[in-house]
């Protein structure tokens, strides 16, 4: 192999590493948060790109059906909870809240196949759509078993999976579809050798947004909430912060990291409705990497599942997918020797 | 006058094993109210009940409104404030950002940073290791910060549970000084300790539970000078301490 095809596989996994740096971001900050390994991730993402693909074919996606159906039920559920529990008062703003909100990216949705709205505005319909999705998946189906254990949750949400995706063939039907090129530049880092305008965007909305989500981390105090959250729930109800809140900020998050997954990763491969499962399970190679808590190790294990997948389907594209899963087991094997180390030290301070 | 913590005939039970079994409370204003026993006693089960960690029947009224309808973080708004026996922090996260979480609930009416220089005033050692993380704090340092990040959501009722739980005598001295001066303060007082005769030395009022109930309950004084009570939980000789 010479250093151009080097070159040129290496820009290729960084720009697949981007997608599951986004993708792990998403899956770590929802495990964080709520304990849920959140299989269907992929699913949404996909769901994004076959929204995108209906708005550049003029008609309106099949997710606001979806959506508005979800809402529905999601409403049903929360006023069903509250006349149990005899809290009438606040039947209103559960109306609101998962009834008439998650309705209005629906009616955007209309608005921009209606007036054949340019190529930006599809693109920010198809976020607002997919938005709402895993809050309302969530609330459906995980919220109300909140307090199981890892293992419960992780069956839970690997039926959600099967149920997604299921939903996505209803929805969507088993056609494939390919969105327009976001940008159709080409940059040339030196002679014969260009990288394409398309990579550059995928590694600079991972950048842009790991940078957002470090800031909203370290500064914000709903960032600081989230984190409380993740590391002792017990203590962050007796601060006063509602787990159910974080929660739902945590869906909502990875939602938007899901949909700008779809809309990065669509013009580039076409995507069907269930070919957003292998996005996540790569992704979450790179998550288990960083121990599902660790945001700066995920980006790193992603960037490595990215740029290994590349050089891995040059040498044998047969063995593509075995030779980047097999990359967990000397991952484990190293995780299990450095978690023994690390129990060893919280020993020694407890002391 | 209303009592401000009222707790009657609460029963909590693990499964079906009963850890308190009809225990009924009361503390005034600006009292400090002690609750003493063993080991196993069910002191920590009544606080996390009493807090909404923990399902109980019976009555729990704080301020004369009804908590059962209230889960944690609500009674947290309330105004009452626990500070656990396992402390509870956010162990990866900075001292400084522990405390500001505890004024989780009153951020949006502002002024935390207020709260947080009055805390660092009664701590300084806490404001010495602001950026250092929780869990690389002593055990003493862990209690003070614990206590801090109560005070953080200005309480006026403050749970204490075993606020001397490990913690070396010089400093038990100090943490019991600084309830007494939350007291004067205006802070009411819940607390759960093992360390009976100090406990009943800055109470107002006291509780002995056994195996889930209330056997004896007065005056602090009297409680200290009672002879049940000094057999078994003062040791021998007064003067040791």
């Amino acid at each position: 192999m010479d250093w151009d095809l080097a070159l040129i596989l290496l820009v290729d996994g960084l720009a697949n590493g981007s997608v599951y740096l986004l993708a792990g971001i998403g899956l770590v900050l929802i495990f964080s948060v709520t304990r849920v390994l959140f299989v269907p991730f992929g699913d949404i993402a996909a769901f994004a790109a076959l929204t995108l693909a209906a708005f550049e074919a003029g008609r309106l996606p099949a997710t606001v059906g979806m959506v508005a159906t979800l809402a529905a039920l999601a409403t049903l559920a929360e006023t069903w909870r509250l006349l149990r529990i005899g809290e009438h008062r606040r039947l209103g703003r559960a109306l609101v809240g998962w009834g008439l909100l998650p309705l209005l990216p629906c009616a955007v949705a209309w608005g921009v196949v209606e007036s054949q709205a340019p190529g930006w505005l599809q693109i920010l319909a198809t976020l607002l759509l997919v938005l709402p999705i895993i809050p309302l998946v969530a609330r459906l189906t995980l919220q109300p078993i909140a307090d199981a254990s890892v293992l419960v949750l992780l069956m839970v949400s690997l039926v959600l999976h099967f149920l997604l995706s299921g939903l996505g063939l209803l929805f969507f039907g088993a056609e494939g579809s390919r969105t327009k090129p976001l940008t159709s530049l080409n940059w040339e880092v030196v002679a014969g050798f260009t990288v394409g305008g398309q990579t550059l965007l995928m590694v600079a909305a991972a950048l842009l947004l790991s940078a957002l989500f470090y800031l909203a981390f370290e500064y914000t105090v709903i960032g600081k909430a989230l984190r409380a959250t993740a590391v002792n729930r017990v203590g962050a109800r007796l601060v006063g912060i509602r787990p159910a809140q974080t929660a739902l900020l945590a869906y909502c998050g990875a939602s938007l990291l899901a949909g700008l997954i779809g809309v990065l990763v669509a013009p580039t491969t076409t995507m069907y409705y269930d070919s957003g499962f292998i996005i996540g399970l790569r992704a979450f190679i790179a998550a288990i990497i960083g121990a599902l808590t660790s945001y700066p190790l995920t980006a790193v294990g992603a960037l490595a599942v990215g740029i290994f997948e590349s050089f891995a389907s040059f040498w044998s594209g047969a063995l593509k997918d075995a030779i980047v899963f097999g990359l967990l087991i000397p991952v484990l094997i190293l995780r299990s020797y450095m978690a023994l180390h690390v129990d060893d030290e919280i020993e020694e301070l407890d002391e | 006058m209303s009592a401000m913590l009222e707790i009657t005939d609460l029963h909590v039970a693990y499964g079906r094993v009963e850890a308190v079994r009809g225990v009924s409370l009361s503390l005034q204003p600006g009292q400090i109210v002690s609750v003493i026993g063993p080991n196993g006693a069910g002191k920590t089960t009544l606080m996390a009940a009493a807090m909404g960690l923990l399902p109980s029947t019976g009555s729990l009224r704080f301020e004369g409104e009804d908590l059962r309808r209230l889960d944690v973080e609500a009674r947290v708004e309330r105004g009452m404030c626990l500070v656990p026996e396992g402390r509870e922090l956010f162990g990866t996260m900075s001292v400084q950002d522990n405390l500001l979480l505890g004024a989780y609930t009153r951020h949006r009416r502002g002024a935390p940073k207020q709260a947080l220089s009055s805390v660092f005033e009664r701590f300084p050692r806490l404001a010495e290791r602001r950026r250092q993380r929780a869990s690389t704090l002593s055990g003493g340092e862990r209690q003070m910060l614990a206590l801090g990040r109560a005070l953080m959501a200005m309480p006026r009722l403050l749970l204490l549970d075993e606020p001397s739980l490990g913690l070396a005598p010089l400093i038990v001295r100090d943490i019991l000084h600084i309830v007494r001066d939350l007291r004067a303060e205006g802070v009411s007082i819940l607390l759960v300790e093992q360390n009976a005769r100090a406990a009943l030395e800055i109470s107002d009022h006291g509780y002995v539970l056994e195996t889930g109930e209330v056997v004896v309950a007065g005056p602090s004084a009297t409680l200290a000078n009672d002879p049940r009570v000094q057999a078994i939980y003062l040791g021998g000789d007064p003067e040791t301490d």
